[in-house]
């Protein structure tokens, strides 16, 4: 063996070597080549260098770097193959990456109901939890117990649905308030959503059977203070860090004194449009101290514990928030717009 | 309550614009719900100075060269006689809308062009003058607005007046309120400075007075406590001044004559109620105040005829009914062009009487409004000399005299304060002084009983104040509800938990919504036609009287709605109540879920067409879920509706949760469309509202039994297998008449403890399958806890499985 010799088998190999790599169409095939070109025990530049021994003495270092050479050289080709065989590995059938996913129905809570929990949400971090009475509710409950005067003007506010002389669908959730101080020692700090109703047509702005939302803090030293912090807090964070809020005289037979709470207008913020009339403000509750007469109907000293109240319709806001134009809407049940409020 | 700015001014010479009087009193004392502006419609008129005139011959026209302050003269081409080069006039540009409802254009008359229109009075609606146009007597420069020149424009406040304060019902109410916050003293309007001297009575307590030939007589004491009778002779009814058309222009009152103009002033101005008769309709001249007789009518003002009762206060001559007291006067005894004596009634009435009249009648008044919220009771006989000496002085006449009988009322009432409660309340440190001072301003008298506490009697005109709190009310209002402070500070935890009803109902609507349902709320109202439901005694629309029971029914109905409007893939859910009708307590209510379940149970892909549609297993599988939500922990379970009564739904299944009742899944049969697929419907009972009085008035039941938070021991854990299971499949042949049911529950009693989990995978009925029966197929997997089951012991279990099967329910392997 010559170093010729050993040279040319080299060169050889190097000559046909890159179209074999080349037609490795799988990497069986691959594999399959390179245990053929350079593979450890059956490769043929294996069985070359195997020959190094053969060749005289001062030869050797030459043919040693020619025969590496060749190696790094096919390693090279080698490499690059089998990166790009593994690309295209297990691609099987195309798939269209934009097509629609399979999904499922989503299911939706009732625009009011999202305005109520969001509600509760916000007071529950202020310690409030939820109370609930009847709907056919006791006449006493829904205007004795509240200080309504009887055969006054104050009622004609609440065009009433009757079941009996003495029963009544309740006109506001206000009920639950003498309910809940009859059932609970003070401290109380509950939030009362419900159904309501009023003998009110069924037309765009109104709707005889409604949702409300009170609130009720009754305790040792609670102050009209008390009242106006907390509510704007909640405006603060139901309708925007930047709302602002304003009390203004009102008159509810159960609450004394009473304040009606308005927001800076979100569409205008403040300077006047149509959504606020023009006036800045829209209104939202109606609140107040509760009076004395109510803690008194729930057997409650009125000289050693005060209270708070305020009441608002979710509907209305929902209404608002979503610049839905007829209340029917809330009530039909298009699935059409139910499924508008899906998550 | 309408308040004009103008008239309001008179009252009170404040400066404060309309908006700033708008914000000063829905700030401190009732919500000015608008502004607007009288005679808006003369808003685009401008004064303009005849500057050249010719007249066009052969006609009563005139050509004139006008100054309208644009810098050009315009020609115009006017008709009026009195057309005067240097004058100023009312000038209407081409474009303007005339009153009369035409827009004044360009157009070309006896080949001059007219550009525009100089007005007469009549034209601007300003009266009936048509002489000519109408001369301004003023400095202003042409183009300046007509409203700006002739005080004709007011602006009026929409107040809105809330129940407990009457005493807002006027200008002079309002004129109180805003003297005590500008410090503006408030007086009585010029227009009344110079009136006719009518002496004033103070109440005598007779029942029956006479004077003249003229006699009144109170039969009912407490339905009239005083009335006075003024009597007027000489009258000339006729127009009204301008002055007083304006007034009530302004309010919303159509000036009538001189006469019915004098008893609104005094209503819209002062808040008494007063009506003029012609006295010469009365018989024998007498007023008698008393209680209508059976079967009396009367026609009103208004032309309809009212029938009375023995509950209603009429006011009488000595032979008929002639007004319904504080409602409205009759039309036989009302004031005509040919009146020349009038009795003029200054009167108060008892509020609940005049509402029990008005509400009986199905009408109101302007003067009802006011009596059944209360009028100012002491201002009576102040009222009889403001009425009678303006309608004197405008009808040219002499006030005769005047007849007063009631009773003056009973001094109002101290109520006592302490001023320390008001800090107390108020949540913010307010002076004694600054409360005594707020509170005297608009009329309290304060006296100081002992140390700190006032005796405070409130005014007569307000009739709202029986507490300390209505007072303190005043103080924190007359202060500024803005001006109090809104510190947030920590508070005490309540006592009261969560209603369970809130908490099992938020439960059941997260798994509904999260099970892709669609939350309802609708009108709990239904129609029916027996009387098994509860009815509201005075429903509004006869369509809906009753209430629902069924929650289903409601959704089925929404269905229908859905389905009306093409819409046939529905699930739809409702949280509500259902009412029950009760003998004793009169209706039972229940918190209650109902779901509807049509249509396709996904949504269309493209691996998937036409998916199926929901059916009975899909209404199962909600139900269980419902009911788990609900009842976390309990064993839930779906059996034979035997004994469930067919209703809006067709029972499939009773959903019991241990053991009891909760609930149906059954069908829905809808008014629907051939198109529509199945409907589902499952309603279940979350639970009972109670309508019990908690405790009798004025007392607490703290001691009474709580709902209990939902119990439950703690979830414990399973220990995860270590040692690999065995299963094997049994496909039996199971008779039509044997319930799955039974057999899996052969299937787990044969099979022992190490039977893992049992799954029924396959249903097939045909080839091979004997008639009148199917082939039920189980997947059984077995696990020992802590060795490898062999496979002889499997196959051992399999034999016996099957010789018990056999044996028990002579049921056997479908290969066999
Ligand atoms: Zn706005």
């Amino acid at each position: 063996m010559t170093l010729d010799d050993f040279t040319s088998a080299c060169s050889a190999l190097a000559a046909e070597a890159p179209a074999r790599i080349a037609a490795a169409d799988s990497l069986d095939a691959w594999t399959a080549v390179r245990n053929d070109l350079v593979g450890r025990t059956a490769g043929r530049l294996t069985a070359i260098m195997g020959t190094l021994g053969e060749i005289p003495k001062e030869d050797r270092r030459v043919a040693g770097q020619a025969a590496n050479a060749v190696k790094v050289e096919l390693e090279r080709l080698l490499d690059e193959r089998q990166a790009e065989l593994a690309t295209s590995r297990g691609a099987g059938p195309q798939i269209d990456g934009t097509m629609p996913s399979r999904v499922t129905w989503q299911g939706a809570r009732h625009p009011v109901t999202l305005v109520v929990d969001e509600i509760i949400e916000i007071f529950r971090e202020l310690g409030f939890t939820v109370a609930l009475g009847p709907e056919a509710e006791h006449a006493w409950y829904n205007f004795g117990a509240l200080n309504f005067p009887a055969d006054h003007p104050a009622m004609d506010l609440h065009d009433t649905l009757y079941l009996g002389k003495d029963t009544v669908l309740r006109t506001h959730t206000s009920p639950v308030q003498v309910r809940t101080l009859q059932a609970y020692p003070p401290p109380v700090r509950v939030l009362i959503p419900g159904t309501v109703h009023r003998r009110d047509p069924f037309d765009a702005s109104h709707a005889p059977a409604f949702a409300q939302v009170e609130g009720l803090v009754v305790d040792e030293g609670i102050t009209f203070a008390d009242l106006k912090a907390t509510l704007s807090h909640f405006a603060r964070r139901f309708f925007g860090a930047g709302t602002k809020t304003r009390f203004r005289p009102s008159y509810f037979p159960f609450t004394e004194p009473s304040a009606e709470m308005d927001v800076s207008c979100g569409v205008c913020g403040g300077s006047g449009c149509s959504v606020c009339k023009q006036s800045g403000w829209i209104e939202i509750l109606g609140s107040g101290l509760v009076h004395p007469a109510v803690l008194e109907s729930a057997g409650l000293d009125s000289t050693r514990f005060t209270g708070w109240a305020f009441g608002l319709g979710p509907g209305r806001t929902a209404l608002a928030r979503h610049g839905i134009p007829d209340i029917r809407i809330l009530y039909d049940s298009d699935v059409r717009f139910l499924e508008q409020f899906s998550r | 309550m309408n308040i004009s700015h103008s008239w309001l001014k008179a009252f009170v010479p404040h400066t404060l614009t309309p908006e700033q009087l708008r914000d000063l009193l829905t700030a401190h004392v009732a919500t000015v719900e608008g502004l607007s502006r009288t005679r808006a419609d003369l808003a685009p008129f401008v004064v303009a100075r005849v500057v050249e005139s010719e007249k066009i011959p052969d006609t009563k026209l005139s050509f004139n060269k006008v100054d309208d302050g644009t810098g050009t003269l315009l020609e115009v081409v006017c008709g009026a006689p009195n057309v005067t080069v240097g004058t100023i006039y009312p000038f209407a540009r081409s474009g303007t809308l005339m009153p009369a409802g035409f827009t004044i254009e360009k157009k070309k008359i006896r080949g001059f062009t007219s550009n525009g229109m100089l007005c007469s009075a009549r034209e601007l609606g300003l009266g009936e003058e048509h002489d000519g146009i109408l001369a301004l007597d003023t400095d202003a420069a042409p183009g300046t607005p007509l409203l700006d020149v002739l005080p004709l424009s007011d602006v009026v406040l929409d107040v809105d007046v809330l129940p407990n304060r009457p005493d807002l019902l006027s200008h002079l109410g309002m004129a109180r309120e805003v003297a005590a916050l500008t410090g503006i003293a408030h007086r009585l309007p010029e227009e009344l400075d110079t009136l006719a001297p009518v002496p004033t009575l103070a109440a005598s307590g007779a029942s029956e007075a006479s004077v003249g030939g003229v006699t009144v007589r109170i039969e009912d004491l407490t339905g009239a406590p005083r009335y006075c009778a003024v009597v007027i002779r000489g009258v000339k009814v006729g127009p009204s001044p301008e002055w007083l058309v304006k007034r009530l222009e302004a309010v919303g009152s159509r000036s009538i004559n001189n006469v019915v103009d004098a008893t609104n002033y005094v209503l819209h101005g002062f808040g008494q109620p007063t009506h003029a008769f012609d006295l010469a309709k009365l018989s024998r001249q007498t007023v008698v105040v008393r209680r209508a007789k059976a079967g009396e009518t009367l026609v009103t003002l208004d032309g309809a005829e009212r029938k009375l009762t023995p509950e209603m206060l009429v006011i009488a001559d000595a032979d008929r009914a002639i007004a319904i007291a504080g409602v409205m006067g009759g039309r036989d005894s009302e004031v005509t062009d040919t009146t020349t004596d009038i009795l003029l009634e200054v009167a108060s009435f008892s509020a609940p009487l005049v509402r029990a009249t008005r509400r009986a009648l199905g009408m109101s008044s302007d003067a009802s409004y006011r009596f059944e919220r209360g009028i100012d009771d002491v201002a009576t006989g102040e009222m009889s000399r403001l009425c009678a000496g303006l309608m004197a002085r405008l009808a040219g006449a002499t006030v005769e005299s005047v007849i007063s009988v009631g009773a003056a009322p009973a001094p109002r009432t101290a109520v006592s304060l302490d001023a320390a409660r008001v800090s107390r309340l108020l949540g913010d440190s307010i002076p004694a002084t600054e409360t005594r001072a707020l509170l005297t301003g608009i009329g309290f008298a304060m006296v100081e009983a002992s140390a700190g506490v006032y005796a405070v009697t409130p005014p007569s005109w307000r009739h709202d104040v029986t507490r300390d709190v209505d007072l303190i009310e005043d103080v924190a209002r007359l202060r500024g509800y803005d001006r109090l402070p809104d510190t947030l500070v920590g508070a005490r935890p309540g006592t009261v938990p969560d209603h369970p009803l809130h908490v099992v109902s938020v439960r059941v609507r997260d798994a509904l919504t999260a099970a892709g349902l669609l939350e309802t709320k609708p009108l709990p109202y239904t129609r029916s036609d027996d009387d098994s439901l509860v009815r509201v005694d005075n429903p509004l629309a006869n369509d809906e009287p009753f209430l629902r029971t069924s929650l289903v029914e409601t959704l089925s109905r929404r269905a229908e709605y859905n389905l009306s409007r093409m819409q046939g893939n529905l699930r739809l859910f409702e949280v509500g109540t259902s009412f029950i009708k009760d003998g004793a307590a009169l209706v039972r209510e229940e918190i209650r879920v109902g779901a509807l379940l049509m249509g396709l149970r996904r949504p269309v892909h493209f691996t998937e067409p036409q998916p199926p549609v929901f059916d009975a297993w899909d209404a199962k599988a909600l139900a269980e879920v419902m009911a788990r939500a609900a009842w976390p922990g309990a064993r839930v379970a779906l059996v034979n509706p035997e004994g469930e009564a067919a209703g809006a739904l067709t029972p499939l299944w009773r959903v019991e949760v241990d053991g009891t009742r909760v609930g149906v899944v059954g069908q829905l049969i809808l008014d629907a469309p051939a198109w529509a697929a199945a409907t589902f419907g499952i309603e279940l009972t979350l639970g009972e509202m109670s309508a019990a009085y908690v405790a009798a008035p004025g007392t607490h039941n703290y001691d009474a039994p709580r709902p209990a938070a939902a119990a439950g021991a703690p979830l414990r854990y399973v220990p995860l297998p270590v040692t690999p299971a065995a299963d094997f499949d049994l496909a039996l042949l199971v008779p039509d008449a044997l319930a799955a049911a039974e057999v899996e529950a052969v299937i787990r009693d044969a099979s022992g403890d190490m039977l893992e989990r049992l799954v029924m995978f396959d249903e097939f009925r045909g080839t091979g399958v004997p008639a009148g029966k199917r082939s039920l197929a189980w997947r059984l997997t077995f696990r020992h806890p802590e060795r490898t089951l062999r496979d002889k012991e499997i196959d051992g279990r399999r034999s016996q499985l099957l010789k018990t099967l056999e044996q028990k329910l002579n049921v056997v392997p479908r290969t066999a």
